[in-house]
């Protein structure tokens, strides 16, 4: 049975094939990157100079909400899972995902559910205004109608979730080639199954949190408000619970991603494989005991507080564990700087310095002073922007020649890599000043001596938000019209089974396994 | 918009160094920063006026140089390597990679610093900690969007006042040159005298709010249903500035706290002037007011009180229109209980544990006359005070 790709609409609609549901993951993402930056940028021209300009206090809490909910449930996770789906059958020379009808499901429960969420945006009352913590009583008692669309949404997009990392699981567990056992898989199919088992361990407790704000804003139950007896801190413990495993969700497939890249160009195996597994793990297992320093002034007792300011601060070590290995990898290689090694440097050099701050924000009395100021908004974006788009960016480049059979325009993928980097900077960095100085974050206006600091981050987001349109035309105008590549082999140091096959990847690939070449253990 | 370009010019040669571009402003803030430090720094944590927040401040520039150190080494390495182990300086690549000895090494080494970090995180966290002691009590509960501060006094009475943005809607809307303290400022601020190991009791009435003033070294979330507590020592005179912590809703970003730090002796003497007027109030209480009396008065509190959701002409916004609404050119018992007891589930408050009788009466009143009400009738305080009674 011969079997290409069905035509028209129907192929993207009905297909179960791994590689049209990952471009659909990566387009969708994409689209959502854009969304989510459009909001953000509203946010930027609002705080351009103080005082209220362009929009409402109102408004400006439902962009921030939307594009944090977007960004994080839209465009960051989805892309992953899109990688995921392009590469982890080709690097475990498996022909497919285990489970390829729930595959397609998984996908395409997602549009429905970002539909719903966006539609908020037209009701009476608005959007979501709760920032994307969407903390009790203000998301519940206190919130718009939209509130119930919201709760919707969420559920779909977990359900979506959870199936895609079922799948994950399954697709690792039982379809990896002879011969490939699991300290000899690449990375970034490592990074995943950890991934996944996260998401399915904490997926779940975000649907309960939020099926329990449905009976409170329905049915009159209590679990969020002291009125009937519930607790409102009970609410951030639960959602903590599910959000700081979702913060290493976005980031462990990227140090995959980096532990892919950086050995290639370096034309030098990653140094320290096992202990890069161990470190994932480690802050893996971290990731759960840790979530209450997201909440050092809910008012915790003493012992409480020294027991998640130690558990937090331990996470230091496996991650300055993986950013030595990375280092190592580099020294004494043959480095060369395509777009993909300059996006995983500008990573490793970003991600390191949002990895300092997040030790400064562990040390609990100092963050009676950070906490929910510009400082944290700073942080997480070093460690979201920098550490997870630049990784999928660096993705992106690096695998876009494998799966079109062309080549991206280099200038051009360097322009936007400098563009990137220097937007980014001269966007976050001044936060960390503006924080420390005592701005608050989710403010639609801010007093006089922050105002310097905040033109400067508007400039920076809108040159950072130019450069992406730079990338879009980048990879069309690889997929219309870039130089056909016929090697197997793009990069001449990249390793991996996913190199193995025809460029560009033919539609059903290892129908039969591979046979491992011993020399190249994992890669 | 001529309004707001002639106000943002007017920012911009106030602060000097603005209009050469976004690009040089940063070099123009750090300047400035070094020039002002010893006010307040634009780009680091303030110090403070209180012995934990010079604790706090050490530990954060300790942890810092800590970061920056291994920083530096870190990237220089990387630097090193991406400039002398180019491919195109013709390098053959080397093939180690791995080493039980270096992982263990920068395993323990990381760990060990981690705990040099600890040591003093808890002492400070400790100190942080200690309730014992406090010579006062100062009960602040979040609002949507003021403060509360109630001093609880073991004799005599309890003081309390509401605490709301005094920046005008014209300097935020810019058509009105911003003050200094733009969004920094209050009609009433917290008074407590210096040295003195004051305790802040924290709660909130409707949404979880977060008390904050960076120089006092307090941070501390106002939940509803519970009562925190945070404390603070102040060892010099000053206004300190601070702002609402947490997302709280719509004017989340307009609802500052300032604290004054007086003598001892002068806060004595705002404290007895307080339990003066809060006898004074008691007084008017038992009243009967003019309708002029009642509608100027009532205009200031709808200013402060009402606007926000209700609209500067009644019209509306988060909350229903005044202007024309049912339920104010209804029974005068009707709007009472919207009044006093607020609508449950809504954004409308109770103002009955608000706002004292007099200015209760006069805003009904108001409402009921302004904005083309032309009811004709008055509420005097002790028809609120019956209405109360039940």
């Amino acid at each position: 049975m011969a079997h290409g790709p069905a035509k028209g609409i129907s192929r993207w609609l009905f297909t179960t094939n791994h590689k049209d549901i990952g471009t659909m993951y990566l387009w969708f993402s994409f689209a959502m990157f854009i969304l989510g930056g459009a909001f953000a940028m509203i946010i930027r021209a609002e705080l351009f100079q103080p005082g209220m300009q362009l929009v409402e206090p109102a408004f400006f809490n439902q962009m921030t909400t939307l594009h944090g909910l977007v960004m994080v449930f839209g465009a960051i996770m989805p892309s992953f899972v899109g990688l995921a789906n392009w590469l982890i059958p080709m690097m475990i020379g498996a022909p497919d995902m285990a489970l390829p009808r729930m595959n397609n499901w998984s996908f395409w429960i997602l549009p429905p559910a970002f539909l719903l969420l966006a539609s908020t945006l037209f009701m009476e009352g608005g959007a979501p205004a709760f920032g994307w913590t969407f903390y009790a009583p203000l998301s519940t008692t206190y919130a718009a109608p939209s509130v119930t669309f919201f709760i919707f949404a969420i559920h779909i997009l977990g359900l979506s979730s959870i199936m895609g990392s079922i799948n994950i699981i399954a697709t690792v567990m039982n379809m990896r080639a002879p011969g490939m056992t699991y300290m000899k898989m690449p990375l970034f199919v490592w990074t995943w199954l950890i991934t996944a088992f996260l998401l399915v361990a904490v997926m779940p407790v975000l649907a309960g949190a939020v099926t329990m704000m449905l009976m409170d804003v329905h049915f009159g139950t209590s679990f969020f408000s002291a009125a009937g007896g519930g607790d409102p801190v009970l609410f951030q413990h639960i959602f903590w619970f599910f959000g700081h495993p979702e913060v290493y969700i976005i980031i462990l497939p990227a140090f995959g991603v980096v532990s892919q890249i950086i050995p290639a160009f370096s034309r030098k195996p990653l140094f320290g494989y096992d202990s890069m597994v161990y470190a994932t793990a480690a802050i893996a297992f971290l990731s759960f005991i840790v979530w209450a320093h997201h909440m050092y002034t809910v008012g915790m007792p003493v012992a409480g507080e020294l027991f998640f300011m130690y558990a937090t601060m331990l996470i230091a070590v496996p991650t300055g564990v993986k950013v030595f290995n990375w280092i190592t990898t580099m020294w004494r290689g043959a480095l060369s700087f395509e777009t993909p090694m300059l996006f995983c440097i500008g990573f490793l050099v970003l991600f390191t310095i949002g990895g300092f701050t997040g030790l400064m924000l562990s040390i609990a009395p100092a963050d009676f002073q950070y906490h929910d100021s510009y400082f944290v908004v700073a942080h997480f974006h070093y460690v979201m922007v920098a550490g997870a788009v630049f990784s999928m960016t660096a993705a992106v480049y690096y695998w876009l020649p494998k799966w079109t059979g062309k080549m991206y325009n280099e200038t051009m993928g360097k322009t936007h890599f400098w563009i990137s980097f220097i937007g980014f900077n001269v966007t976050f960095f001044p936060q960390h000043f503006v924080g420390l100085a005592g701005m608050p974050r989710r403010i639609p206006d801010y007093a006089l001596q922050f105002a310097d600091f905040n033109m400067m981050s508007s400039v920076g987001a809108f040159i950072y938000g130019a450069s992406q349109i730079l990338f879009l035309y980048n990879v069309i105008a690889t997929i219309v019209a870039g130089k056909p590549v016929s090697d197997d082999k793009v990069w001449d140091g990249a390793e991996g089974l996913e190199w193995t096959v025809a460029t560009p990847a033919p539609y059903h690939t290892f129908e039969t396994p591979p046979t491992l070449d011993p020399a190249h253990a994992h890669s | 918009m001529l309004g707001s370009l002639s106000s943002t010019l007017g920012l911009m040669r106030k602060k000097g160094a603005w209009a050469t571009g976004a690009v040089l402003t940063t070099a123009a803030s750090i300047a400035q920063a070094a020039g002002d430090a010893a006010e307040r720094s634009s780009v680091n944590m303030p110090v403070g006026v209180t012995d934990v927040g010079s604790s706090i401040y050490s530990l954060h520039m300790l942890i810092f140089w800590i970061c920056v150190v291994i920083g530096v080494g870190v990237f220089g390495v990387m630097f090193y390597s991406i400039y002398y182990h180019r491919k195109s300086r013709g390098v053959v690549p080397a093939q180690f990679h791995e080493s039980t000895k270096v992982e263990i090494a920068w395993t323990v080494v990381p760990f060990l610093i981690l705990i040099g970090m600890a040591v003093p995180a808890t002492s400070t966290l400790l100190e942080i900690y200690d309730f014992e002691d406090a010579e006062m009590d100062i009960l602040v509960t979040g609002y949507q969007w003021k403060w509360k501060y109630e001093y609880l006094q073991e004799d005599g009475e309890n003081v309390s006042f509401f605490s709301n943005l005094a920046t005008s809607q014209s300097e935020i809307y810019n058509s009105a040159d911003k003050n200094d303290n733009y969004l920094l400022e209050v009609d009433e601020p917290i008074v407590i005298p210096v040295n003195t190991k004051v305790r802040f009791l924290v709660t909130a009435n409707d949404v979880i709010h977060a008390f904050w003033v960076p120089e006092l070294a307090v941070k501390k979330d106002a939940i509803p249903g519970f009562i925190n507590e945070t404390w603070t020592l102040a060892k010099e005179e000053g206004i300190y500035r601070g702002q609402c912590a947490e997302l709280c809703g719509k004017d989340h970003g307009f609802m500052p706290i300032v604290v004054k730090v007086v003598s001892e002796a002068e806060y004595a003497e705002w404290l007895a002037d307080k339990q003066a007027d809060a006898a004074q109030i008691r007084e008017l209480m038992a009243q009967t007011f003019t309708m002029d009396e009642l509608m100027a008065r009532g205009k200031d509190v709808y200013q402060k009180n009402c606007l926000a959701c209700h609209g500067a002409g009644g019209e509306g916004g988060v909350g229903t229109a005044i202007a024309g609404s049912a339920i104010v050119q209804g029974e005068v018992g009707g709007h009472l209980e919207v009044g006093v007891n607020g609508v449950p589930g809504s954004a409308m408050q109770a103002f009955g544990g608000i706002l004292n009788d007099v200015d209760l009466a006069a805003v009904i009143t108001y409402q009921r006359n302004a904005f083309g009400n032309n009811m004709g009738d008055m509420v005097q305080p002790i028809d609120v005070f019956n209405y109360k009674k039940g």
